[in-house]
């Protein structure tokens, strides 16, 4: 009952965590954003409180429940091991003895990388994050070409169902990233179960030490073991350890229940173990089977299976998109150097985002506009940043501010955004139409909407001389409409350098 | 319109999903649902081959010219493959809507150096040579706009004998006259002597009978009438548009058609018609006015209306319609097979549909594409037509309190970007005002585009109507 009941949540969790990382009309955002907030290690990057509190009281009652359900990577591995079981003989695990050196050795590594600012390599192995970047990276793609496919169905059906969103911006080094980690997961949980979680996840191993003294916890009335060994080998965390003394190594159980259905002989039981269970009289247990848990995995494989089917469909009807007629051919934009990064705003500091960020590419997955992606720099890497040749950070969106678990991009509302500078616009004259062709245009200063561009006239003497955007610095916001709707191309003749420290103005 | 909800997409998706795998065909312009084509039809009947009506006029001579005439600015194209951006002829569906055209009686067929990026005169004279040379009228424009030189715009006629593969020119046209008054006429006919060289051209049978398209104010008209009173120039037949709206309620600067045509039955000129259906805007109407036309005739297209309304006034040579599909072709065919004139009442009808059409706050867009390339790449035509439909949709929301606020901007943000992609879109206008001279409807292009840009900001940023829109400069 306990793992069924665990089975549902978690595939509860797992499938609207995904949903999170490749929703992109932000519904899903609305009504499971709190899922993403309960993740332990943004949680703990950006100190919030609640979640902290939640979960380590919940895994003081019932052990690693936040390894089994909450976390996504978790139950990531359980349906790639539950997968690869089918094509494996019966009971494929053992006991192991714990790596206790190696999990104490990652985990301190990883807090001193954090501590001297390299988050963007210690992030490398967050559970939720890892998972977030290969949901963004490898089945975000596929997920936002159906939704296209379907788009384009939607179309010629005067259907206001699908829309169309932008590709997905690929980001080399973040897809060699998601890619292996995704080989590595797959593997690792083929062979050993939960490997990675026991072995290398620094919140596996700070939650595995808080479970030790969890209130509830599977444990085996000694008295009914008949030594057949079956929990033992058909524990994915190698935990149970019937030889040496018929005990189960609380650092290492993720309280998944399996045991508990596979023992034939009614021993192991879930609640605070008791002095008695250690006794040794006899007495046959009656045992039932239930197969209904299969059929919940079941159902989800079908669904995956339409799903791939809907997608493969899909993409043909992808390639047959009509192009233009007797148009200009547009150039695409190029991204401008700049001397500072530019940050969405509610990052509050370059440091602020840096020290906090997990990298786990919610608010890339989630940005309208195509401004967010990763960067590629060492001490950032994974982190977002903002550019605008796509789109530009538009005033009535503060979504990544919204979906931020780890506090590095802090809520903000609409009304604050108009207010927050998170860098200013530069005039590059030698890109502006104004100069290079005598054009009238100042399509800059009518999108501004803050109003910091002003057209004045390029020679003071001459009030008909052509007018050049002028910026009032102090109060630009930095929002980028200016650069995104430039004509020229690919550079823009008005570009935004970021500040380091977001100001109010 | 048609709405359906996410359960019953999802349910008609595998069967549009089938339909939409063919070969997609776009006219001159590009998108699918162009061309004076009115859907609405419903008579299936078999279309006769005999009963067409002609005109014929005593200035003209023997000519017998079709009421429906060919209009060659909207045939169908597709995707050129060597290159992005541009659309080619499809040829072999040229020669179909001729031949069935032809076999139907139309014997009109007018073009211009200009039409479908320039390769309209090319495939309609192999469409047409394919047939015996006295069995058709040509009717192609000197479209020398961009540069009027001599030598350029008798090069641009002599094209127009080698396109058609002929050495004679039925009706031709002096192309849209008006726009800039008579000063632009003089610079591009008169002070460079190209005119004197048509009425040549004409004395030695190359040019059979010369007129001229006019888009513009009275004043533009007047002259052009007075040249021909005082013998100065003389007139065979004048283009003008012409419909049951522009009739009393012409818009922009353009001249009432009431006032052309009276103009020019006075004078016994006789009268070519573009524009019979602004291009498609009278067959495309919001729906109360569809309802009030299918009332009075439910078999009928709201296109055919327009047709015979037009097809009363005796002063009219032919009428031409951009057809860019067979059903085009055909629904217009049925309006003319045979012709059945308008009684008063009905022409009273149409008199206050009119009215009701004028009064909608729609942009008299007329998708001709004489606006485009854009330098920018902006898309103006797709723009105006997307703000069009969405008028006559209902779609537009007054502002952000407004009830139906937030379905109707979601409607109107999707389409807009189905119809336009983002980076063509009125945000990219930089009013440079270059497309202004060229729009035949005297549309004031840049601040429309502003208008609809504004529009969309407020929709984007839900304080349409309320909140001071974006700061200016």
């Amino acid at each position: 009952m306990l793992r069924k009941i665990r089975i549902a949540l978690a595939a509860v969790f797992f499938i609207c965590i995904t949903g999170l990382f490749l929703d992109i009309t932000g519904v899903w955002q609305s009504i499971f954003g709190w899922m993403a907030k309960l993740q332990f290690l943004p949680a703990v990057m950006g100190l919030s409180i609640v979640p902290i509190l939640i979960v380590l009281v919940l895994t003081l009652i019932m052990g690693r429940f936040y390894c089994s359900v909450i976390c996504p990577m978790g139950v990531f591995q359980d349906v790639v091991a539950w997968i690869s079981r089918k094509f494996k003989k019966k009971n494929p695990y053992s006991y192991s003895k714990p790596k206790t050196w190696l999990r104490l050795a990652v985990l301190v590594l990883f807090i001193i990388l954090v501590v001297t600012g390299f988050n963007g390599i210690a992030i490398l192995v967050a559970p939720y994050s890892a998972y977030g970047r290969m949901v963004n990276n490898l089945l975000q793609p596929l997920y936002i070409m159906a939704n296209n496919a379907l788009a384009g169905v939607a179309a010629e059906n005067e259907s206001y169902t699908f829309w169309a969103v932008d590709p997905h911006l690929f980001v080399a080094p973040l897809l060699i990233v998601a890619a292996i980690t995704f080989l590595i997961i797959v593997v690792l949980a083929c062979i050993g179960g939960r490997t990675y979680c026991n072995t290398i996840c620094p919140v596996g191993t700070v939650l595995g030490y808080v479970a030790k003294f969890s209130w509830f916890k599977p444990y085996i009335e000694v008295s009914k073991c008949k030594n057949c060994m079956k929990c033992s080998k058909n524990c994915k965390a190698s935990a149970i350890d019937i030889k040496g003394g018929m005990v189960i190594d609380y650092t290492r159980c993720v309280a998944c229940g399996n045991c508990l259905e596979e023992c034939k002989f009614g021993a192991l039981h879930f609640g605070h173990p008791t002095a008695a269970a250690r006794i040794k009289p006899e007495k046959p247990a009656k045992v039932t089977k239930d197969t209904s848990a299969e059929k919940v995995d079941t159902n989800l494989r079908s669904m995956l299976t339409t799903a791939v089917v809907l997608g493969a469909s899909a993409a043909i009807k992808a390639q047959e998109m009509k192009v233009d007629g007797g148009l200009a051919v547009i150039e695409d934009k190029k991204m401008p150097v700049r001397q500072t990064k530019i940050l969405p705003p509610g990052a509050i500091s370059a440091s602020n985002l840096a020290s906090k960020c997990t990298g786990c590419q919610l608010c890339v997955s989630n940005c309208p506009n195509g401004v967010l992606r990763p960067s590629t720099d060492l001490k950032t890497f994974m982190q977002p940043f903002s550019s605008y040749e796509n789109g530009y950070c538009r005033p009535e969106c503060n979504r990544c501010s919204e979906v931020c678990p780890a506090g590095a991009i802090k809520p903000i509302s609409k009304e604050e955004k108009s207010s927050i500078q998170v860098g200013h616009a530069v005039w590059q004259p030698d890109n502006c139409i104004v100069i290079t062709d005598g054009a009238e245009c100042g399509n800059c200063a009518r999108h501004c909407p803050v109003g910091a561009i002003t057209m004045v006239p390029q020679d003071a003497d001459d009030q008909f001389s052509p007018r050049i955007p002028a910026v009032n610095e102090e109060r630009c916001i930095g929002c980028g409409a200016c650069e995104n709707l430039c004509p020229s191309r690919p550079l823009s003749a008005i570009h935004v350098e970021g500040h380091l420290v977001h100001k109010h103005i | 319109m048609k709405q359906i909800n996410r359960r019953e997409f999802l349910k008609t998706l595998g069967l549009a999903g089938a339909a939409v795998t063919g070969v997609s065909l776009a006219s001159c312009g590009g998108k699918k649902e162009e061309g004076d084509f009115n859907p609405n039809g419903t008579d299936t009947s078999e279309i006769p081959t005999d009963k067409m009506e002609y005109r014929s006029f005593p200035n003209l001579g023997e000519d017998k010219v079709s009421l429906l005439g060919y209009g060659c600015m909207r045939w169908p194209m597709v995707p050129d493959p060597n290159n992005e951006g541009r659309d080619i002829i499809d040829q072999e569906q040229v020669n179909q809507l001729v031949d069935y055209a032809l076999a139907h009686g139309v014997n009109y067929f007018d073009s211009s150096p200009v039409y479908c990026q320039g390769q309209s005169e090319k495939c309609t004279g192999i469409a047409l040579a394919r047939h015996p040379r006295e069995s058709y009228y040509i009717a192609t424009k000197a479209s020398n706009f961009f540069n009027s030189e001599f030598d350029n715009s008798v090069l641009m006629y002599k094209k127009s004998l080698e396109y058609f593969q002929t050495d004679y020119i039925d009706y031709y046209l002096l192309h849209s006259l008006g726009g800039g008054g008579a000063e632009a006429f003089k610079a591009r006919f008169v002070n460079n002597g190209l005119l004197d060289y048509f009425y040549k051209e004409k004395q030695a049978g190359h040019i059979r009978h010369l007129g001229f398209s006019f888009h513009g104010d009275e004043e533009a008209w007047d002259y052009l009438m007075q040249l021909h009173d005082e013998g100065t120039y003389k007139w065979d037949f004048v283009q003008i548009q012409m419909n049951y709206v522009d009739w009393e309620n012409a818009s922009g600067r353009n001249t009432n058609a009431q006032y052309l045509y009276s103009e020019l039955d006075k004078r016994e000129i006789p009268v070519v018609i573009m524009e019979p259906l602004l291009g498609g805007r009278l067959s495309k109407l919001p729906n109360h006015v569809v309802a009030r036309l299918k009332q009075a005739e439910p078999t009928k297209s709201s296109a055919s209306w327009a047709f015979r309304w037009l097809g009363n006034h005796p002063r009219i040579l032919t009428i031409l319609s951009g057809m860019t599909y067979m059903e085009h072709l055909q629904d217009n065919l049925r309006s003319f097979c045979p012709f059945k004139p308008l009684n008063d009442e009905e022409m009273k009808f149409l008199a206050d549909t009119a009215k009701i059409i004028s009064e909608y706050p729609t942009i008299p867009c007329n998708d001709c594409k004489y606006c485009m390339p854009c330098p920018y790449g902006l898309d103006i035509p797709a723009i105006l037509t997307h703000f069009n439909k969405m008028v006559n949709e209902g779609s537009v929301p007054e502002d952000a309190m407004d009830p139906k606020f937030k379905e109707l901007r979601k409607r109107y943000l999707i389409s807009y970007d189905r119809q336009v992609p983002k980076v063509r879109q009125a945000s990219h206008c930089v009013k440079c005002g270059q497309c202004e001279p060229h729009c035949p409807q005297q549309i004031r292009i840049v601040s429309e585009l502003e208008r609809i840009d504004k529009l969309v900001e407020g929709m984007k940023q839900g304080n349409l109507g309320i909140a001071p829109e974006g700061s200016k400069s």
